[in-house]
C-alpha cells in the first residue's frame, strides 16, 4: 500500500505551470490548474519522451513542447488524433501542501 | 409531363452524361431508363488493370452503386441488352422482352475487343481484356495454369500482361511491330519500357505475327507465321477495340467506323444521341476516357436544352498504369520533316524526354522515367504556347526561382490555374483549389467526391495531393472567409487585435471575458498569441504571463530533442573580442557544454545545457558583459553584417557599425515571429540582406532598405522599400517598419507572408508617404523598447522565477 507523500507547497507551483519532482526512478511533473487543482504525470510524453513539465497547460491538459501532442492530465491519454498514454499519479492539496501517491517498490527481504 | 430518356449502355460514357445532366440540375426534365449488358452497376473500366494486378478490388472501382440509381429515380436494367431500336415507334426492345418508349435516346454501347480471326480464336481460354468478366477469367486461370500469352504490346496488352505476371503467371507478350506502344511511344522510350518490363520478368516476342491458336477444346499454344510456336494456357487478345454499332446500324442510323455524330453528339436521327467509344466524330474514334467525358459534357448540355456546348475533338495524352513505371505521351511524338526535336536522355537514370516542336510550339511529348512535367507540357501543347522564351530550359521542366529542394509541391504551386491536373475528367488546378477553399475540403477523398479529380485512372493522385497540401497549408491568405484564431473562440486574429486596442483590454482575463472565450484558460495556440498582442499594445502596463509563453521563451534558451537547452550570447553585429571568446570558452568549460557551433546568424550556440544549470551560466555570461541573444524567441534575433568599408575593397559604408546600431535599437523586442536583419556593405550582399525581414544594402549614394525576405522553408527575396541617405534615416525607417509589423501582423506570421497579405503599397503608404505616421511608429517602437531591453538572463540569474529552474528532489 503506497503512502501519500508531501512534495511541495502549492504556492511554489505557478498557476497553469508545473514543477519537476525528481524521484529515484523517474521525473514527475506536478501541474497546478487555474482552479488550484493539482495533477501529477510522468514527465515524458508518450510520443518522444518530451518533457511535459515544460509544456503549456490549459484546462486539465498540457501541450508537449516538442511536437505539440496534447495530453489529458487526468488520464494521461493523448487527446485529438494522437494515441498514447503517460502514467498519472494521484495528487491532492491538503493544508496548502501538495501530496502525491507514488508507486512503491516492495522491499526485497 | 416528363420526357422519356433511354440510355443504352451502362458504362462510363453514358452514365457520365447523366451525371453531367444532374450537375446542370436538369434531371427533372426526364424519366430515365438505363439498359446495361453486364450484371454490374456502373464501374470504372480503366481501373480493371489495377484490379487484375491486385492493387484494387471490384468494390473499389464501382462508380455508382444501385442506391445512386434509386436516389436519382433511374430505372436500371442490368444484364439485359437492348436488341432493337424502333425509330418510327420511338421505343427500344430488350433481350428479355421489355419495351420502353423514348423521347430522346442515348446510345453508349462502347466497344468490343478485336479478336484476330485466326483458326482457334474461339477456343476456351482465349479472351479479350474489356470487362469484369474477363478479369475474373484471368484471375481464375492464373490460379490453375502457368503460361499466358498476351497478343498485343499496346497500352492495354502491357497492363494485362503486368496483371497476369503479378498473379504468378509466366507471361509472354507477342507484338506485331518492333516498338511497344507504337501509338504512344517512339523507339528510345519504347526500348526503355521494354527493358524495365523485362527486368520485372516479362517476356517479349517482337515482330511476331500470330498464325493460329492451337488446342482441342482449350488453348494449348500459339503458332506464328514463321512456323515457330509457343505453349499457352491462356491467350489474351489486346490488339485493339472495335466500336459497337451493330444495333444502331440495324436501326438505319448512319455508321462508318462508328456511329457518326456531329459536334452536338447527335446522330443522323436528331432524337438519338451517341457518346463514347461507339461513336465516330470528325473521322476519329477514341479509346481513351478523357475524350468520352468531354463528349458526355456536351451531350448533357444538349439534353438539358441549353444548346451551346460543342465538341470539337480531343487531343489525348496517355499514361501507363503499371506500378513503378512512369510513362507519359501526348500529341504527335514522332517528328515529321521540318519539325525540331528536343531530347534529353539519361540511360543510367532511365530517364528519357522528347518534345516535338513546330513553329516554336509543342506538338508532341514522350517522357519516360520522369513524367512530373507531363501536365505542363500537355498544357503548353493544348494551348499552343510560344515556347521560344524558355526553350533552352524547357526540358528541365517548370522550374522557378526559389523552389530548390521543394519537389513536387512547388512545381504544382507554380502551375497556372488552368493547368489540367486530371486528364481523365478534364479537371484544372483552379477547379481543385476552388473546391478546396470554398467547400473547406481536407482529404483526397473529399476532393475526389467534389471534383472527380483523380477519381478515374488515379495517375494524377500525387498532383492532387500536392495541390491539397499547398492549398490547405497556405492557411490564412487562402481562406476566403474569417478564420477563428483557434478552437477557443469565434474571433479572428484581426478582431482580437482590434478589440485589445478599442476596448482597452489590458489583461488576459479581461480579454477572455469580453470576447466570450469558450475555454477557461485558452489553449497552447491562442495564449501565446494573446500574451504577445497585449504586450505589444500595452508595453508599459501589461503584466507578461510566463505560463502563456512557449518553453523556449519561458526558459530563455532553445529546448532540444533530449530536453536540454542551448544558449546563444548576443554579439552585436557579429562583432566580438578575444576577451568575449575567452569568457564564452570559460563558461563552456565550467558547465561541461558538450558542443559549440557558430550559427548562420554569426553567433555562437552552446548546446546541451541542463535546465538547472541555466541561471548560474547566465550569471557568468552577464558578468562577462553578455546579454541574451534571444535565439529562442518570437523576437528580434540577429543583425548579420559583412566587413564593410573599413576592411573590404568593395565596401561603400560602415556596414558593421550600422549593424551594431540596428541591433542596439532592436534587441530584446518581442515580435509576432522571429525577425532577422542584415546589413551588406555593397551590392555583392555578403550579409544576404535580401532574404531578411529587414535588410540594408549599402550603396555609394546611401542605403537601400529591403523588407519581407525569408530564407526559411519558402525562400522569399525582399521587396525594395526605398533608398535613404543617412544612418539616422535607416534607424528611423527600421523602427517604423518593425513597429508596423509588430502592430499589424498575426502572431506566428513572418514578415514575408504579412507583406504579401497586406501588400507592399500599404507598407509604403504607412512609412514613406506619411512622415508623421512613420515618426509616430518609430516613437512607439522606442517606447516599447524601454520595457523590452531588460536582459532576461540577468534577471533570472538574479533569482527571478527561480522555481522554473529548480527541480524538487525526492528520496523515493
Amino acid at each position: 500500500m503506497s503512502e501519500w507523500i508531501e512534495v511541495v507547497e502549492l504556492t511554489q507551483i505557478p498557476v497553469l505551470g508545473s514543477r519537476v519532482i525528481k524521484t529515484r526512478d523517474m521525473d514527475i511533473a506536478v501541474f497546478r490548474g487555474s482552479d488550484d487543482q493539482v495533477y501529477a504525470i510522468r514527465d515524458a510524453c508518450p510520443h518522444k519522451n518530451g518533457p511535459l513539465s515544460q509544456g503549456i497547460m490549459h484546462g486539465s491538459s498540457v501541450t508537449c513542447p516538442l511536437h505539440n501532442w496534447k495530453i489529458d492530465l487526468n488520464s494521461g491519454e493523448a487527446l485529438g488524433p494522437d494515441e498514447g498514454c503517460a502514467n498519472v499519479f494521484p495528487a491532492r492539496v491538503e493544508g496548502g501542501k501538495v501530496l502525491l501517491q507514488l508507486p512503491q517498490v516492495e522491499a526485497v527481504a | 409531363m416528363k420526357e422519356k430518356l433511354v440510355l443504352i449502355g451502362n458504362g462510363m460514357a453514358g452514365i457520365r452524361t447523366l451525371e453531367e445532366l444532374f450537375k446542370l440540375e436538369e434531371a427533372d426534365k426526364y424519366e430515365i431508363t438505363v439498359f446495361g449488358d453486364e450484371p454490374h452497376p456502373n464501374y470504372n473500366r480503366i481501373m480493371l488493370s489495377p484490379v487484375l494486378a491486385g492493387e484494387k478490388t471490384i468494390d473499389d472501382i464501382i462508380l455508382n452503386s444501385h442506391e445512386w440509381y434509386a436516389e436519382n429515380c433511374i430505372t436500371l436494367h442490368t444484364g439485359d441488352p437492348v436488341v432493337e431500336i424502333d425509330r418510327v415507334g420511338r421505343q427500344v426492345k430488350s433481350a428479355a422482352g421489355k419495351s420502353v418508349a423514348y423521347d430522346r435516346l442515348l446510345i453508349a454501347t462502347g466497344s468490343t475487343p478485336f479478336i484476330i480471326p485466326v483458326p482457334g480464336s474461339d477456343l476456351d481460354g482465349v479472351i479479350g481484356f474489356r470487362d469484369i468478366k474477363d478479369v475474373e477469367i484471368m484471375l481464375e486461370t492464373a490460379s490453375n495454369y502457368k503460361k499466358a500469352v498476351v497478343i498485343g504490346g499496346g497500352l492495354l496488352g502491357l497492363e494485362a500482361a503486368n496483371g497476369l505476371m503479378k498473379n504468378g503467371m509466366d507471361v509472354t507478350v507477342v507484338h506485331l511491330m518492333d516498338i511497344l506502344m507504337e501509338r504512344q511511344l517512339d523507339k528510345p522510350a519504347a526500348n526503355l519500357l521494354k527493358a524495365s518490363l523485362e527486368q520485372k520478368g516479362m517476356n517479349f516476342l517482337m515482330e511476331a505475327q500470330t498464325a493460329s491458336i492451337v488446342g482441342e477444346k482449350r488453348v494449348t499454344g500459339v503458332k506464328f507465321a514463321g512456323g515457330s510456336n509457343i505453349d499457352a494456357d491462356l491467350v489474351v487478345m489486346a490488339v485493339g477495340i472495335r466500336p459497337s454499332f451493330a444495333l444502331a446500324e440495324q436501326a438505319g442510323i448512319h455508321c462508318e467506323r462508328g456511329i457518326v455524330v456531329n459536334d452536338t453528339m447527335q446522330t443522323f436521327d436528331p432524337k438519338i444521341y451517341a457518346v463514347g467509344e461507339c461513336v465516330q466524330h470528325r473521322g476519329n474514334c477514341y479509346g481513351l476516357v478523357a475524350p468520352l467525358f468531354e463528349q458526355a459534357k456536351v451531350c448533357a448540355n444538349h439534353l438539358a436544352h441549353l444548346g451551346y456546348g460543342r465538341y470539337e475533338g480531343s487531343v489525348t495524352s496517355t499514361k501507363l498504369k503499371v506500378t513503378g513505371i512512369d510513362l507519359f505521351s501526348a500529341g504527335e511524338f514522332n517528328e515529321e520533316e521540318g519539325d525540331e526535336t528536343l531530347v534529353m536522355q539519361d540511360p543510367a537514370q532511365g530517364v528519357y524526354k522528347k518534345l516535338v516542336i513546330r513553329d516554336n510550339q509543342i506538338k508532341g511529348a514522350v517522357m519516360y522515367g520522369d513524367t512530373m512535367d507531363g501536365t505542363w507540357y500537355f498544357q503548353l501543347l493544348r494551348e499552343g504556347t510560344d515556347i521560344s522564351g524558355f526553350r533552352s530550359t524547357i526540358l528541365f521542366g517548370q522550374h522557378d526561382l526559389g523552389d530548390a529542394g521543394h519537389g513536387d509541391g512547388a512545381r504544382v504551386a507554380n502551375l497556372s490555374d488552368d493547368a489540367e491536373i486530371c486528364g481523365c475528367n478534364g479537371v484544372c488546378k483552379g477547379d481543385i483549389v476552388n473546391a478546396i477553399t470554398t467547400k473547406g475540403l481536407f482529404t483526397l477523398d473529399e476532393v475526389r467526391a467534389h471534383t472527380k479529380a483523380s477519381a478515374s485512372c488515379g495517375s494524377c493522385t500525387g498532383l492532387v495531393e500536392s495541390i491539397l497540401a499547398s492549398t490547405v497549408g497556405e492557411g490564412y491568405s487562402a481562406a476566403p472567409s474569417k478564420k477563428p484564431m483557434c478552437g477557443c473562440t469565434e474571433h479572428s486574429h484581426d478582431e482580437v487585435i482590434e478589440a485589445i486596442q478599442n476596448e482597452e483590454l489590458k489583461s488576459m482575463r479581461q480579454l477572455f471575458d469580453y470576447l466570450n472565450w469558450k475555454t477557461p484558460d485558452g489553449c497552447a495556440s491562442c495564449r501565446p498569441a494573446l500574451n504577445y498582442y497585449l504586450l505589444a499594445r500595452w508595453p508599459e502596463e501589461y503584466q507578461d504571463d510566463a505560463q502563456s509563453r512557449f518553453i523556449n521563451e519561458r526558459a530563455h534558451g532553445n529546448i532540444q530533442k533530449d530536453g536540454t537547452y542551448s544558449v546563444v550570447p548576443r554579439m552585436f553585429g557579429g562583432l566580438c573580442t578575444p576577451k568575449d571568446l575567452r569568457a564564452i570558452a570559460d563558461v563552456c568549460d565550467k558547465f561541461d557544454v558538450p558542443e559549440m557551433k557558430v550559427t548562420g546568424g554569426q553567433r555562437i550556440d552552446l548546446f546541451g545545457v541542463k535546465k538547472e544549470d541555466l541561471p548560474p551560466m547566465w550569471k557568468d555570461l552577464s558578468a562577462a558583459g553578455f546579454v541574451s541573444g534571444h535565439a529562442y524567441g518570437k523576437a528580434m534575433r540577429t543583425v548579420k553584417t559583412c566587413a564593410g568599408k573599413t576592411w573590404c575593397r568593395f565596401g561603400t559604408q560602415n556596414s558593421t557599425g550600422l549593424g551594431v546600431q540596428l541591433e542596439e535599437l532592436t534587441w530584446g523586442s518581442w515580435m509576432p515571429h522571429k525577425f532577422k536583419l542584415a546589413v551588406s556593405g555593397c551590392p555583392r550582399n555578403c550579409a544576404e540582406a535580401t532574404i531578411k525581414d529587414f535588410g540594408v544594402v549599402c550603396v555609394d549614394s546611401g542605403y537601400e532598405l529591403h523588407v519581407g525576405g525569408n530564407g526559411g522553408i519558402k525562400v522569399r527575396v525582399t521587396d525594395l522599400l526605398c533608398r535613404v541617405e543617412t544612418e539616422e534615416e535607416v534607424l528611423e525607417y527600421c523602427g517604423a517598419f518593425t513597429q508596423l509589423y509588430r502592430e499589424e501582423a498575426h502572431y506566428l506570421e513572418r514578415t514575408a507572408p504579412w507583406v504579401e497579405r497586406v501588400g507592399l503599397n500599404h507598407i509604403k503608404a504607412c512609412i514613406l508617404e506619411d512622415e508623421a505616421g512613420r515618426k509616430a511608429l518609430h516613437e512607439r517602437f522606442k517606447l516599447g523598447q524601454k520595457y523590452a531591453q531588460i536582459d532576461p538572463w540577468k534577471a533570472r540569474a538574479d533569482g527571478a522565477e527561480a522555481n522554473e529552474f529548480t527541480p524538487i528532489e525526492l528520496a523515493v
